[in-house]
């Protein structure tokens, strides 16, 4: 990258110093990009520009913000009513959650259609797995912070799932808590917390950037880059592409800031919380849904417990479960069958975990929390298995030997 | 970078003048809305509707007597009211103006001549001057001593001595009757 | 492209439907002002409601998050405010004396709430609290669909419901039985702007005026929104031109 020389004098003496605009030049102008990259490829990059929005809002809605048991639904409702524009700041905030979370969920189900997890990229995959989970946790904190009913609920009770933990479970809650119960502590820490993580995950999104451009991007064909005739420059054929993307994805997420703000949302959260009154329904936010769905669905505390973590923890693995050399699912006529059952799964888990645990939603959450783990030793034997399609022999030429050509799915998007 | 792609591009020189508008147009339109929507977060930051709406303050003059002054709260800043004395505002008057550091004349700075209303706040870098309390040290024209800097201020709250650039300010008041004065 | 865009939509459309389907029995939507891109409230339908709610609703609930200052909106005048508001009393002090003592309420205090706390509300009304309602129409599932149908939802009990004492029926209260007696009858308030003040008048103004005390933003939302959604559509228009014009060699 020393090898780049600027015009500008000015540039070259800096650049000679602290390489920054090597680095720029090399890493997000010249980076040489798979030339067949689809619209799905656009999530990653709007996901670090939802983490950019999320920093921004929450750093101006934390000026007007009081962590206090007695002062923070209030001070919430003043930043709603009284601070200037501070209405629009939090629903910026509180959608901007929900939108990042969409993007996020993209990005990982493209990554495991086009089997982004395979070597070379292990360790690309563990990153942004770890980037998910402190997304989580950030997520659960922040939305204690307003202090409603659901806030205070929906923390007790994940809180208490650490009580499950044999021996020193009722410790480790009572440590969280710092305290005997969620009270004024809890909301201190949270807060604490959730103002930190998100630099934490600033950091992540660095790294996980560090290893993509060492492994380089996948692409939907799956193989390997060849030469320079099956790249592209990221700038400006991905700049562009990624902007106008943002522009599509902005017009959902301000749509609903400004003409559905509360549609997410639970209307119980807008009353405030109160320790002696649980209410009817506890839901969590739409994102855990799935999760929640498998927790219920083990008769068993600490059972239920692992299952829902075991449900994360899992992906981990997945480099080594999946035994497919091939990675797109495009060549894999298996596999692309079971991926979107897999995603329907996700999607009746959640529906599922919106619902009371009642009736046939018992049965139901049990058999399709089963369907989920079966996912991953299937996985293991349809590439074992599998007759995979031919591949390409090239990005730039995907001229198959075979006969599929004209009748395979057309490998590369025309967009 | 649109230089490069110009030697990529083999459309027509209509083609290329497009592009360019395009890209200009949208460069345009994005810096534009971005810079647009900055503002809100900027104005978070300024005085919200509650902080504006309590920017008056009613005080009730009775209980001071001649002689003496009171502190009140407007806007988070200390307010000097003082029942000025016949000879207070004797000397206040007879300054002559080409004496003062920031010319102004004692009856520009009040409204009733025994009600000198001030904000208590030095005009060198902040600090509160003494004299509001009988035995606090007012300084050698009778009016406030700053004890940070040594700023010295007249019966009229206008600076003699010291580094402070300025007389002490008057802010907006009305006399809602002879007893009661808003201020803000 | 368009095989990206169908499924986008149709990832969206689930997302969308989730809460959908997670919502309870449907209300009868009631076709308020302030829907829609274009809705705004109705400045003198929220007047006329803070009318009923001063005349009738203040006298048992709250609205702790709503100020005086905030009905200016409705196009009262600075006195006119002043004058509402000073028909309260609120405790201040202390003053020199070391006493706390009773004021005129003014436009930057908060609507005074009629018990000085929970207890004292609850003694007044046979042991249950009536509650806020500055957050009303956002607290509820339906919004102000809930709120109109409760208002109006007061009917005689079906035959075989045993009804406790104090208690009264109504079909839109989760579990029917509520401690609050039918608050609006046909003229239960004159309209100071003659409007002829039906039952279901006084219902539809007081909901919007708890919808507005919910959320005031709204009709700044609307107009903002309305903009910049049109300035997203251009800037994403000129953006698409481009994107394609630039990869036109590519293809």
């Amino acid at each position: 990258m020393s090898s780049h020389k600027f015009e500008n004098k000015v540039i070259q003496w800096l650049d000679d110093r602290l390489p920054i605009f090597s680095v720029l030049q090399h890493d997000a102008i010249d980076y040489p990009t798979p030339r067949n990259l689809n619209y799905w490829w656009n999530f990653g990059s709007l996901a670090g520009i939802m983490l950019v929005i999320m920093l921004l809002s929450g750093i101006f809605l934390a000026m007007a913000y009081t962590p206090n048991v007695n002062l923070a639904f209030g001070s919430v409702e003043r930043i709603m009513r009284d601070v200037n524009y501070g209405w629009l700041l939090r629903y910026l905030h509180m959608n901007g959650a929900t939108w990042f979370f969409v993007v996020v969920y993209i990005h990982i189900f493209r990554g495991l259609y086009y089997g982004s997890y395979k070597a070379p990229r292990e360790v690309l995959w563990w990153l942004g797995l770890i980037i998910y989970l402190v997304m989580m946790g950030t997520a659960f904190m922040g939305y204690c912070l307003p202090w409603g009913q659901l806030s205070f609920w929906g923390t007790t009770v994940i809180t208490n799932l650490f009580s499950a933990v044999p021996l020193v479970g009722d410790a480790v809650t009572t440590w969280l808590w710092g305290g005997f119960s969620v009270d004024n502590p809890t909301l201190n820490r949270f807060f604490a917390l959730h103002y930190l993580l998100p630099f934490v995950l600033f950091a992540l999104v660095f790294l996980h950037l560090v290893a993509l451009h060492t492994t380089k991007s996948n692409n939907p064909l799956g193989i390997d880059v060849k030469g320079p005739q099956d790249t592209l420059p990221f700038h400006p054929y991905y700049t562009i592409k990624d902007l106008f993307g943002l522009g599509i994805l902005l017009m959902f997420y301000l749509g609903f800031v400004f003409y559905n703000p509360n549609y997410f949302a639970e209307p119980t959260n807008y009353i405030p919380a109160n320790p002696l009154v649980t209410p009817p329904h506890i839901v969590p936010e739409w994102y855990f849904l799935p999760f929640y769905a498998i927790l219920r669905s083990v008769p068993d505390k600490l059972g239920g417990v692992i299952a829902m973590f075991g449900a994360i923890v899992i992906f981990f693995f997945l480099p080594w479960i999946d035994s497919s050399k091939v990675r797109s699912a495009t060549f894999r006529p298996i596999y692309k069958q079971i991926f979107w059952i897999f995603v329907i799964d996700c999607l009746v888990l959640g529906y599922i975990g919106s619902q009371p645990p009642e009736g046939i939603m018992v049965p139901l959450g049990r058999v399709f929390s089963v369907a989920y783990f079966a996912f991953f030793p299937l996985l293991w034997v349809i590439g074992k298995l599998e007759r995979p399609k031919p591949l390409p022999q090239s990005i730039a030429a995907p001229v198959l030997k075979g006969s599929h050509a004209s009748h395979s799915d057309k490998p590369k998007e025309k967009a | 970078m649109a230089d490069s792609l110009t030697s990529a591009s083999n459309g027509s020189p209509d083609d290329q003048s497009r592009r360019d508008f395009l890209l200009y147009a949208s460069t345009a339109v994005g810096v534009t809305g971005t810079g647009l929507a900055l503002w809100p977060f900027i104005h978070s930051m300024n005085p919200s509707a509650d902080t504006l709406a309590m920017s008056s303050t009613e005080v009730d003059l009775t209980p001071i007597a001649e002689g003496q002054a009171i502190t009140v709260t407007w806007r988070g800043k200390p307010v000097f009211i003082r029942h000025r004395t016949a000879a207070e505002i004797d000397a206040a008057s007879q300054v002559t103006l080409t004496d003062l550091r920031d010319p102004e004349s004692d009856e520009t700075r009040v409204k009733k001549p025994q009600w000198l209303i001030l904000v208590g706040i030095c005009t060198h870098l902040g600090c509160i001057p003494l004299g509001q309390k009988p035995s606090d040290p007012r300084g050698e024209y009778g009016g406030w001593y700053c004890p940070c800097h040594g700023s010295v201020y007249d019966t009229s709250g206008r600076i003699r001595q010291g580094p402070a650039p300025a007389n002490l300010a008057v802010p907006n008041y009305t006399f809602l009757s002879d007893t009661s004065v808003r201020i803000g | 492209m368009r095989k990206f865009l169908l499924s986008t939509l149709a990832a969206g459309l689930m997302v969308a439907a989730f809460p959908a389907l997670a919502e309870e029995a449907a209300l009868p939507h009631q076709p308020w002002p302030w829907l829609g891109v274009f809705g705004q409230y109705d400045k003198a339908q929220l007047k006329r409601g803070l009318q009923v709610f001063r005349e009738v609703c203040s006298n048992c609930h709250s609205l702790k998050l709503v100020a005086y200052r905030n009905i200016g909106y409705f196009g009262f005048t600075d006195d006119e405010i002043k004058d509402i508001a000073a028909e309260k009393q609120v405790q201040d002090g202390p003053n020199d004396q070391g006493d706390m003592f009773m004021r005129p309420a003014r436009p930057s205090d908060r609507f005074v709430p009629p018990f000085p706390n929970d207890q004292a509300a609850r003694v007044a009304n046979n042991g249950a609290l009536p509650p806020d309602l500055s957050l009303m129409t956002k607290a509820r599932p339906g919004g102000p669909d809930y709120v109109f149908a409760l208002l109006t939802g007061f009917t005689d009990p079906p035959k075989n419901f045993t009804l406790p004492d104090g208690m009264y029926y109504n079909e839109a209260f989760p579990g029917h039985q509520i401690s609050m007696p039918p608050p609006v009858a046909d003229d239960a308030v004159t309209y100071a702007d003659g409007t002829k003040a039906t039952k279901e008048q006084i219902v539809k103004d007081v909901t919007a005026f708890l919808n507005w005390s919910a959320e005031p933003e709204l009709d700044v939302r609307h107009s903002l929104g309305l903009k910049v959604m049109l300035f997203l559509f251009v800037l994403t228009a000129l953006l698409y031109a481009l994107k394609r014009k630039i990869w036109a060699d590519v293809h």
